[in-house]
């Protein structure tokens, strides 16, 4: 078995990818995070990042988005190349960028305002759509997320009266809302019980049909539940990426198998 | 004795130990006893002030100290109603032209100069500012309004008392703002909010309720406020209701009574500090409650 | 181990009743263009808020300007021995300052003689020894001594307290320190209630409920952890208060002392009604009518003259400021010197 870190893991997928990361490099401060990470992200598939703390798996999602430049001592070098325009070298406006690529938090964050106040919140943003269209808007989100038998008599009640998995799907049912082109999950269900962790898994699972989705686990079993594709990263660097059973059953490095198996980490 | 197994402690010691500890007990007991009686003291002086300000203030307390301006002395009847309307008009003026500067500087000091140099001096400069004698700021208002301008006038006297709303509103929006977890920010801006979408609808909304409470505990601060008003306001006899001249306020009025020998007087400026006493502490009680009522 | 089974995922049918209906919904095509609406508004609203902190800087630099402005022809004539001289003669135009400054100083130093040591006592009362059902009125009480406006306890210093100080304490003082050497001095003269001591205790009273406030909340969050070990090595609540809490809280508790100062030496109303407003340092008498700096420029200032005794009262202020300001910014110096020396130990 290879031990060597394979700096190149560029893969052979089928499908198109839906965005695609060269020679990514990122720096918080002078502490070198992410080392030269390459990958292509499968369309229309749920891909999981996997790996020990600290291993750089939501350093990584962060920057499909651009959070990080929120934060002067985080940089980025290298290419991101979303639909034939690398996002990282853009001139373009980051929140144009995040309109189309969405973000869930690990903890749930509803907004200081009514549950439908929180699904319009991203629409309004960027269009103004009358009233009827806006109610259809909200009401498909939270069906998508789920959401909307529990809700939808109290539409006007605070977000932050939910149950925390409601309200993580409030925050999925939000990022929906603007129909972005791809969601990242950033280890949405370490904050929930299990029951609600069914659930999203299980929304996750039908969202992939009209999204992209990438998803940050610390839980092995998530990942091999959920996801089509997964990538292994440890310190920094991309160990291994393939097709989740392949991953699993067949890893070709020690690391991963280390990993998986629960050797270490 | 020497034959005790060295883990334990000996007899001689254990007795050394028990006289130490009672001493240390005495030392305890004295000290809790005197800290009872600081609460003691405390709450002493609270409760005369009150009781003495109810007392003698209550019995000057009637409708015509609402609807009538202050008297010459000696004379029978007469009330406060130029001072309290004066007043009520400088602060109001007060908290408006106060209320914005501060809270736009406050999210300056959370929101964009947290590290930055121009960040450090301002919150230097602002504790500075919110510890400032505060009749060295009606000195600073006399000097550049009054003098200008020739007149005493209640907009100075407003002008003097926003010095002193602002730097209070600063403090407490800025470290309102910054209870606010990064993550709700986080989450705004992944949705694509513009920075100051961000800070207008998610951030300092989730913090109002501690910003609102900052603007009334400034309000209830200048409005027993005396010194500043004493060389911009200066004082007014009679009725008037323009800002443009001098203008009574109930403090500067007490003031002015209380000093004075004649006994109607010093009848309503208790009267008055009655007013005050009152007005002050509700506003702070309706603080309180805003904090609590509010998640 | 992964096993073949769990890499299917487990997919009740009724997990949602209305996912599987509604994913047949395809969404209504990509929105026509994402507009991105007034790209200039964050620049505005980014200029606002930096116009605000100017203004703020602004404010400070103008006040120093100001004074210093307004008190060029003293400070050109007397130079600094204004600071030194106690000549106070408006007929003539000698000014000097010292029996001010002096007044400004003793009262302020009385005051947190009297204040500090009690704040704590309430702190440490809130803290450690109130039942739990008495603490939020009690400290509710203590923060509404601070909310009174200082007029309140000027006027009834001078009208209810100081016929009280009078016959309670000044005069029992002065009989029993008559003829010592330097208490004597202190306590010697018309016992009517007015003068330095007189005005120095009510600057207490007003001061407590600040330091009061400060010390409990720097207290309230000492790690209960930090306590419980003290405690379970046998400490006494005292012990545990000077040997574990207040080292760890010292920071904030000289931060609210220097607050608590600062108050004392900026107090107008509460000192200027019991001072006495009289120019004298003839004697060290604690008693005797006396003058700070905030009393002379509240009593002084709108008469004075449009010339040198206008330009004195300006030079007293800006003293007060330079005072004000060399204690505040020297103990913000001296806590974030101490937290730095703090975090390289631990």
């Amino acid at each position: 078995m290879d031990t060597r870190v394979d700096k190149s893991a560029a893969t052979a997928i089928t499908g198109t990818p839906k965005f695609s990361i060269r020679n990514l490099n990122f720096y918080y401060g002078k502490f070198h995070a992410l080392k030269g990470i390459s990958l292509d992200i499968p369309e229309n598939k749920v891909t999981a990042f996997i790996g020990p703390s600290g291993c750089g798996k939501s350093t990584l999602l962060r920057t499909f988005n651009r959070m990080f430049e929120l934060y002067p001592e985080q940089r980025a070098e290298g290419e991101i190349i979303l639909d034939g325009e690398n996002i990282l070298a853009s001139k373009e406006d980051a929140s144009l960028i995040r309109a189309r690529v969405g973000m869930v938090f690990q903890k749930p964050t509803p907004f200081p305002m009514s549950i439908y106040d929180n699904v319009a919140y991203g629409i309004r943003l960027f269009e103004s759509l009358p009233r009827v269209e806006m109610d259809e808007r909200v009401e498909w989100a939270l069906r998508k997320a789920a959401l909307w038998t529990e809700v939808k008599d109290k539409l006007a009640q605070n977000g932050a009266g939910l149950s925390g998995g409601q309200q993580q799907r409030l925050c999925i049912a939000r990022g929906i809302a603007i129909k972005p082109e791809v969601l990242l999950l950033d280890e949405p269900c370490s904050a929930l019980d299990p029951i609600s962790t069914g659930k999203i898994e299980e929304l996750i699972h039908e969202l992939k049909s009209d999204y992209t989705v990438v998803i940050v686990t610390h839980n092995l079993q998530q990942a091999a539940r959920s996801s089509d594709f997964t990538a292994y990263m440890y310190l920094g660097d991309l160990i291994e990426f393939g097709r989740t059973q392949d991953l699993f059953m067949r890893p070709t490095k020690r690391d991963t198998e280390d990993y998986i198996t629960g050797r270490f980490g | 004795m020497s034959t005790a197994p060295k883990g334990t402690v000996s007899t001689a010691a254990q007795v050394a130990r028990a006289a130490r500890h009672a001493a240390r007990k005495r030392v305890n007991a004295i000290a809790l006893s005197l800290s009872l009686a600081a609460m003691a003291f405390g709450l002493f002086w609270l409760l005369w002030i009150l009781e003495e300000t109810i007392r003698l203030g209550i019995g000057g307390m009637s409708l015509s100290l609402f609807t009538q301006s202050t008297p010459p002395p000696q004379a029978p009847t007469g009330g406060l109603a130029n001072a309290i309307f004066g007043s009520l008009s400088m602060v109001a003026v007060a908290t408006l032209i106060g209320t914005p500067i501060g809270i736009l500087a406050g999210i300056y000091l959370a929101e964009y100069g947290t590290k930055s140099r121009l960040g450090h001096v301002t919150r230097f400069m602002n504790d500075i500012l919110l510890a400032a004698p505060s009749i060295v700021i009606g000195l600073f208002i006399y000097s550049i309004v009054v003098v200008p301008t020739r007149t005493f006038s209640g907009w100075a006297g407003a002008l003097a008392l926003s010095l002193i709303v602002i730097p209070i509103v600063v403090r407490t929006t800025e470290n309102m703002l910054r209870l606010i977890p990064h993550t709700l920010r986080e989450a705004a801006f992944a949705l694509g909010a513009p920075k100051w979408r961000v800070i207008m609808s998610i951030t300092l909304k989730a913090a109002r309720a501690g910003v609102i409470t900052g603007v009334l505990l400034a309000l209830a601060r200048v409005a027993g406020e005396t010194a500043p008003l004493l060389f911009t306001a200066l004082s007014n006899q009679f009725w008037s209701s323009d800002l443009g001249g001098p203008t009574a306020s109930l403090p500067v009025t007490i003031f002015k009574f209380a000093m004075s020998p004649y006994e109607n007087w010093q009848k309503l400026a208790w009267a008055g500090v009655f007013v005050i006493t009152a007005g002050v502490l509700a506003l702070n009680i309706l603080a309180r409650v805003l904090v609590r009522t509010k998640p | 181990m992964i096993r073949q089974a769990d890499l299917v995922a487990t997919r009740p049918a009724d997990a949602f009743p209305d996912a599987g209906s509604t994913a047949r919904i395809v969404p209504k095509g990509r929105p026509a263009a994402i507009r991105r609406a007034r790209p200039w508004a964050d620049v505005l609203f980014s200029a606002t808020v930096h116009l605000a902190a100017w203004v703020t800087l602004a404010i400070l630099v103008g006040i120093v300007l100001s004074l210093v402005v307004g008190a060029l022809p003293a400070i050109e004539q007397f130079g600094l021995g204004f600071l030194t001289s106690a000549q106070w003669d408006p007929v003539q135009d000698k000014y000097g300052g010292l029996v001010m400054i002096y007044g400004t100083l003793m009262t302020s130093f009385i005051a947190l003689l009297i204040a500090v040591p009690v704040s704590f006592g309430i702190a440490l009362f809130l803290t450690e020894l109130s039942p739990a059902w008495l603490k939020r009125p009690l400290g509710t009480a203590v923060e509404l001594l601070a909310a009174i406006p200082s007029i309140v306890y000027g006027m009834w210093g001078l009208l209810v307290f100081s016929p009280v100080l009078s016959s309670y304490v000044q005069q029992p003082l002065e009989k029993t320190f008559a003829g010592m050497p330097v208490l004597g001095a202190l306590f010697s003269g018309p016992p009517v209630g007015i003068g330095l001591l007189s005005a120095g205790i009510i600057l207490a009273i007003m001061v407590i409920p600040f330091i009061a406030s400060v010390m409990r909340d720097v207290f309230e969050v000492t790690p209960p952890l930090l306590k419980e070990s003290a405690y379970g090595l046998g400490s006494t609540t005292w012990e545990v208060m000077i040997k574990v809490v207040l080292p760890y809280t010292k920071t904030g508790v000289i931060g609210g002392i220097m607050l608590g100062l600062g108050r004392a030496l900026g107090e107008t109303m509460a000192v200027t009604f019991v001072i006495g407003n009289f120019n004298q340092l003839d004697s060290l008498s604690l008693f005797e009518a006396a003058n700070s700096i905030t009393s002379a420029l509240a009593n002084e200032f709108a008469e004075a003259g449009d010339g040198l005794h206008k330009a004195a009262l300006m030079y007293l202020a800006l003293v007060l400021f330079f005072i004000t300001f060399v204690v505040l910014g020297g103990s913000k110096l001296l806590l974030a010197r101490l937290g730095k020396r703090e975090g390289a130990r631990s």
